[in-house]
């Protein structure tokens, strides 16, 4: 049955409108969580409010839990789901530039638009940057691209990689969630001085 | 869930204007819905959500506007190209609509304010241009990595990609690393 996109052909305008829908929840999701601001989202890095980390570790296991248990009684294909291939050089490269650029930025890309449609000025200006980013990386660095490609490794999930299903990993995120939600209190109760007041 | 999990201190609104605005959900609960979402996004078109392909098909819009030549030149710009049509993208209409469910959700909590955050010890002028190249170092690392946020590390995590739980492991790596030299620009 699922994804309905393997049986369903949608139309341009169907798949555009399909896209705003869920960006609608997407927006109201982030700034709900407190995401348009750039220092409730830089607070992780302070150890006095953890939420980027709840929110975005909750968000992962939902969906995890939802994959997995749609998959097994049969109503999901998880072949049909498409799986970004790895490149672990570039994922590891552009992790640390995308770690960097968040920490002095005070945004991503995704919650630049939460600060935008609230007001934040240097949500707009992220975003700005953001826009030259790209364009001066298809300008320049296109070939990066190319490389990205020959050196990809496959389509590597850790079931694939271990030979352990998905199910036990789903299990073993919600443990590490339940064991971290109790250590993010006590760092939250640790750090709290450094909460502006 | 325990019930560690589930209780929340009073929480200190961050943003200025904190006396009309509402508290932020629970960020538990919020990351529930927006899972949920994401969930929803793969049952319907069989991939997660992305952020940063719908800011590089708006460049390559520019691009064709300021100089079509260069369109061919890059790969990169041929793929977002779509056939002279760059703005019909699919991720470009998820942001719209992100705009508009952030509008609302911002609205209903009364947390709209015109404002710079930063913290106290740097100025409006200072936070923008920190702002700018955060924006365009994170932008670079995204379009090396194929994702950002949503595209690896929401979206590819929750599929148990390993290449996008070695993303997720980097970002957190560089930006506590970088957080001690930074402590000016947001404590």
């Amino acid at each position: 049955m699922f994804p309905l996109s393997s049986s369903i052909e949608f139309s341009l305008a169907a798949d555009l409108a399909i896209a705003l829908a869920l960006g609608v929840g997407f927006g109201f999701a982030l700034e709900r969580a407190g995401f348009g601001s750039a220092r409730k989202l830089t607070a992780v890095f302070y150890l006095y409010d953890m939420a980027v980390v709840k929110v975005m570790f909750s968000a992962v296991v939902t969906t995890m839990i939802g994959l997995f248990a749609l998959s097994a009684i049969g109503m999901l294909d998880l072949s049909q789901l498409y799986v970004e291939p790895t490149n672990l050089t570039a994922q590891g490269v552009g992790g640390l530039l995308f770690g960097a650029g968040f920490l002095i930025g005070g945004y991503c890309p995704g919650t630049s638009m939460a600060a935008i449609a609230t007001g934040r000025k240097d949500g707009l200006v992220f975003a700005l940057g953001m826009l030259a980013g790209v364009y001066a990386y298809a300008e320049f660095t296109p070939q990066l691209d190319t490389w990205y490609k020959a050196t990809a490794s496959g389509e590597l999930t850790l079931p694939s990689i271990t030979g352990i299903g998905m199910g036990w990993w789903t299990l073993l995120f919600i443990a590490i969630l339940l064991a971290g939600g109790w250590g993010m209190a006590r760092l939250e109760s640790r750090f709290s001085g450094l909460r502006p007041s | 869930m325990n019930t560690t999990l589930l209780r929340q201190p009073g929480r200190v609104e961050l943003t200025s204007g904190a006396a009309r605005s509402k508290p932020f959900w629970n960020p538990y609960l919020a990351g529930v819905l927006l899972g949920l979402v994401l969930l929803a996004t793969y049952l319907v078109t069989g991939r997660g959500l992305g952020a940063t392909a719908g800011f590089a098909a708006l460049a390559t819009w520019i691009a064709g506007i300021v100089s079509p030549a260069q369109i061919q030149a890059s790969v990169v710009h041929l793929k977002y190209w779509n056939e002279g049509s760059p703005l019909l993208n699919w991720t470009l209409f998820v942001l719209i609509g992100a705009l508009v469910g952030a509008a609302l959700s911002g609205w209903q909590g009364r947390r709209f304010s015109f404002i710079v955050e930063r913290g106290p010890r740097v100025t409006d002028g200072q936070r923008l241009a920190l702002a700018f190249v955060g924006g365009f170092i994170a932008a670079f690392g995204a379009k090396i990595a194929k994702g950002c946020t949503s595209g690896q590390a929401l979206t590819g995590s929750s599929i148990l990609n390993a290449g996008s739980l070695v993303f997720l492991v980097a970002v957190f790596v560089a930006a506590f690393g970088l957080a001690v030299f930074l402590r000016k620009e947001w404590l």
